[in-house]
């Protein structure tokens, strides 16, 4: 099949790859850019592992062709921390131990993001909407909405 | 006094809740999984599986596939030599099928090229000639006269003449009289019940990268809760020698029993054996519920009596489980399981292991337990509401406890049931007011626990901090709470404690992570790890202050002079003694390998409250606590979580989850839209309580916590939902047109 390059903007840094035209935007991160922190669960949509932003739009991956993303801004986990400073979702994460196997961690840190940008102070069934389409299999969400909540409230007050 | 003994003490550091030690590693998307790593000139392995329940496979032409260019290698199960062994043969011919296609998915080819597309179109020219037999994937149906038999010659000595040929073991456990038993009754119910396999769900799907050189080396990366099991299964159906097949575990992304045995990891090596170069393979969701993981499915009939005022005379359940395509040894742990919250004089339990057209089973948290507890607890409750009794008095009443002789054998030490329904009962929870179709539901839950083989390094830097090499992968949380016995036991900072999961040639063997065996059987090991090096830092302060070694003791961090007679010595810091090593022997290691006792037995009782739609069917979950039995909780945040985690999964499998087959046998809903696990909006909190219990056997008094608290929520909800709409429900999941039809029968 012949290939297709494109040009495109990953985490704020100029990114370009090659592809083939059926290739998922998740294969392209993962196996052209080496950005493995999406992660793919189930390749259909389903699982919410792949979570990315295009231009600001949260986005499973693993049903974006890598390439419709020319000329796109692209978020994912690898860029959610300011350098050496982690964003106050990851923070809490940890200290809420909102995950344990953490697989699903990064699609669910990106779409709670996306959550607080949109909502900075949303009720806990806010939260578990907006998550619904991120499965978690080990935690069962509890810890995962307290975490959330908690750093909306720091964000917040920040 | 045995040195793994339970001793009270007060805790400074166990019991505390500081960060994982992999935690910034996972936020950040740096943590690698299986399908994370890659290797220069890797190769994508790719399977052809079955598209048909069961068929006889005359032949197979790889010719096309191989001429296609960009493909390196083909593998069939012809590639692999066959195991003596019963165990390794079954685990190979799962990974590979030979001769017959066994279950819809079982792999039957494949190849290794250089890109995704390449293997794709590959596994399309390989011609499989199929001969379709008569399948069968209902656990009732196989066992019946005239079934298709699944394999033959399978069946145990132990199975009863006459029995369908799918039957292959048959087990009983229990003691008393239960005929005389049930004469002593004022009431006696039974009932038969259904449950549907489900699937461990791990959203991590199964990787492996392997990598084996012309001389006979191998290296191996995948997603495993055993690596050296997976060495052991691996080297085995290649004719390796252990030493030569290095296995290294990823991060693993879920696990719940499903990775605990071998798929496509020997597929991967012996097509890198073939191709000359690394090759990756890596599971899409679909192949993982059609060919990996599921539970047993189950039939069940289960027989109590009890007096006016809910006193147990009798038990008595007769369990047949079907463990796919292959013999299966889950049922034995059903059969054990299902009477072992209770002090019974007469119970007995009756299984039969039967073969399907269904993939191997895999553990799955518990496995065989919730099923036969499920059945047990759904009498219970049947038999409470009938005599006007109180469900959480009458377990009460019934308890095991210390003392008891358990239904499957061993007398009970120090047990934490009846402290679990105790606090069940005082929680404000069980007497909260209830709105109309709202009805509350409750159950007990059991698991033996396993210890095992367990292997442990402790290395103290010169720097005065530690370096703990372990060898079970961390599913959620054990290299912290590893870190922190450590800690407590030598009297430094968790801080100051890194923990590591090494590869199969830089420890000595341990057993998989299971059976709740880590936190118990690694802190074990790693607190006499730790006790191991504190004798040799107090040798070596011993020999610095020129004293017997007897005359020193650890204490605080610090080797002390032992009493005023030892002579007068400021306390020598773990870091001081580190810092000097080089001058007084050489580095200072602890180690201790040991094939662990003692798993204390872990209870607890869930309390759920629920409401059903009597339109729609559909049951909402609307407030869920959690009572359970940790021994001592090292870290309570992922003992919580282990608590939080079993109780969802088992809220799936109550109310969602199931295998669905078709008349063709094929699997209907092998993807995360048709077979639904629990997703955020679909729960409320769900509330912990920790009892703690110290567990005789274990120097911190610790019990396994992860698998007891997917027994509960079964029987829990369907008593829940049978109370809320008069009907008693017998089957799982209680899907929304189980609910509707059973509603139907009542009006
Ligand atoms: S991998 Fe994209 S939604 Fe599951
Ligand atoms: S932490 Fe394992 S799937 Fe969420």
């Amino acid at each position: 099949m012949k290939k297709l390059h494109i040009s495109t903007t990953v985490n704020g840094d100029p990114a370009e790859f090659v592809c083939t035209p059926d290739e998922s935007l998740l294969d392209a991160l993962r196996n052209r850019l080496g950005l493995t922190g999406a992660k793919e669960g189930c390749g259909t949509g389903d699982c919410g592992a792949c979570s990315v932003t295009v231009n600001g739009r949260l986005v499973c991956s693993c049903l974006v062709l890598a390439a419709e993303v020319e000329g796109a801004e692209i978020a994912t986990i690898e860029g959610m921390a300011d350098q050496d400073k982690l964003h106050p979702l990851q923070r809490a994460f940890i200290d809420h131990a909102a995950l344990q196997c953490g697989v699903c961690t990064p699609g669910i840190l990106v779409a709670a993001k996306s959550l607080l940008a949109k909502n900075p102070e949303p009720t806990d069934e806010e939260v578990r909407y907006w998550l619904a389409g991120n499965l978690c299999r080990c935690t069962g969400y509890d810890k995962i909405i307290r975490a959330v909540q908690s750093a909306a409230a720091e964000m917040r007050g920040a | 006094m045995a040195f793994d003994e339970y001793q009270k003490r007060e805790f400074k550091q166990v019991g505390t809740r500081p960060n994982r030690p992999d935690g910034v590693d996972k936020v950040t998307g740096r943590a690698m999984y299986g399908a994370d790593m890659t290797l220069p000139g890797m190769l994508v392995g790719r399977i052809l599986r079955s598209p048909h329940a069961h068929a006889k496979i005359k032949s197979i032409d790889a010719s096309a596939a191989l001429a296609l260019k960009g493909v390196k290698a083909v593998v069939t199960g012809a590639d692999f030599a066959r195991p003596e062994d019963d165990f390794l043969r079954d685990v190979q011919e799962n990974c590979m099928a030979r001769g017959k296609a066994l279950y819809d998915g079982h792999a039957v080819a494949a190849v290794a090229a250089i890109d995704a597309a390449t293997a794709k179109a590959a596994l399309k020219l390989i011609k499989v000639d199929y001969e379709i037999l008569p399948h069968v994937t209902d656990v009732d149906a196989a066992m019946k006269a005239g079934a298709p038999i699944v394999q033959d010659g399978r069946t145990l000595e132990n199975v009863p003449a006459g029995m369908s040929g799918n039957v292959t073991s048959h087990s009983e456990f229990g003691h008393g009289d239960p005929a005389a038993g049930f004469a002593k009754a004022d009431k006696v119910v039974e009932r038969s019940f259904k449950t549907a396999a489900t699937h461990q769900g791990y959203i991590e799907p199964h990787a492996a990268v392997a990598s084996v050189t012309t001389d006979g080396k191998g290296e191996l990366w995948c997603c495993t809760q055993g690596h050296f099991f997976v060495r052991t299964l691996c080297a085995g159906m290649l004719g390796m020698e252990a030493s030569q097949l290095r296995v290294t575990p990823s991060e693993i992304g879920g696990g719940f029993g499903g990775k605990t045995t071998v798929f496509i990891e020997p597929v991967a090596l012996m097509l890198s054996k073939k191709a000359g170069r690394p090759v990756k393979v890596v599971m899409t969701r679909d192949e993982v519920f059609r060919a990996t993981g599921p539970t047993v499915s189950t039939s069940i009939d289960v027989k109590i009596g009890m007096t006016k005022d809910g006193r147990i005379t009798a038990g008595e359940a007769y369990l047949r489980y079907s463990g796919g395509a292959f013999p299966c040894g889950t049922i034995d742990m059903g059969g054990q399981a299902a009477f072992a919250a209770y002090d019974l004089e007469h119970v007995r339990t009756y299984g039969w292991n039967v073969l399907t057209n269904r993939p191997k089973e895999a553990a799955y948290r518990a496995p065989g337990a919730p099923q036969a507890i499920y059945a047990v607890e759904s009498v219970v409750d049947e038999l409470c509401l009938a005599l006007k009794l109180d469900p959480l008095d009458v377990r009460l009443k019934n308890a095991a406890k210390k003392g008891t002789k358990s239904s499957y054998g061993p007398t009970f030490p120090d047990i934490g049931l009846v402290a679990t329904l105790e606090a069940a009962h005082k929680h404000p929870h069980y007497t909260a007011p209830l709105g109309p179709n709202q009805a509350r539901g409750l159950s007990c839950g059991f698991w033996f626990n396993f210890g095992g083989n367990t292997c442990v390094s402790l290395n103290v830097n010169t720097d005065g901090t530690v370096g703990i090499t372990e060898g079970n992968p961390d599913i959620g949380g054990s290299r912290a709470s590893v870190s922190l016995m450590a800690a407590e036991e030598l009297g430094i900072p968790y801080e100051q404690i890194r923990t590591i999961v090494a590869d199969t040639n830089s420890l000595g063997y341990n057993d998989v992570t299971d059976g709740s065996r880590v936190t118990f059987a690694v802190g074990l090991a790693t607190i006499k790890a730790a006790r191991d090096a504190v004798r040799k830092m107090c040798q070596r302060a011993a020999k610095i202050w020129d004293i017997d070694e007897e005359a020193v003791e650890w204490k605080d961090g610090a080797a002390v002079p032992a009493g005023p007679n030892a002579g007068k010595f400021p306390p020598m810091t773990l870091a001081e003694i580190a810092a000097d090593s080089f001058a007084t022997g050489g580095p200072i290691a602890g180690h201790h390998e040991v094939n662990v006792d003692g798993a204390g037995v872990s209870f607890g009782v869930h309390l759920v409250d629920v409401e059903v739609d009597k339109d729609t069917g559909a049951t909402k979950v609307l407030r869920y606590t959690i009572f359970q039995d940790a021994g001592k909780a090292v870290h309570p945040d992922y003992v919580e979580g282990q608590m939080q985690g079993g109780a969802v999964q088992g809220i799936g499998w109550a109310l969602n989850e199931e295998y669905i087959y078709g008349k063709d046998g094929r699997l209907q809903n092998a993807g995360f839209l048709d077979y639904r696990i629990p997703v955020a909006s679909d729960l409320p909190p769900i509330e912990t309580v920790i009892l703690e219990i110290p567990n005789p056997g274990h120097p911190y008094g610790v019990r396994g916590v992860g698998e007891t608290p997917i027994v509960p929520p079964l029987a829990a909800i369907s008593n829940a939902v049978s109370r809320a709409i008069g009907t008693r429900m017998c089957e799982l999941p209680m899907s929304p047109p189980r609910i509707l039809k059973a509603i139907g029968t009542t009006a």
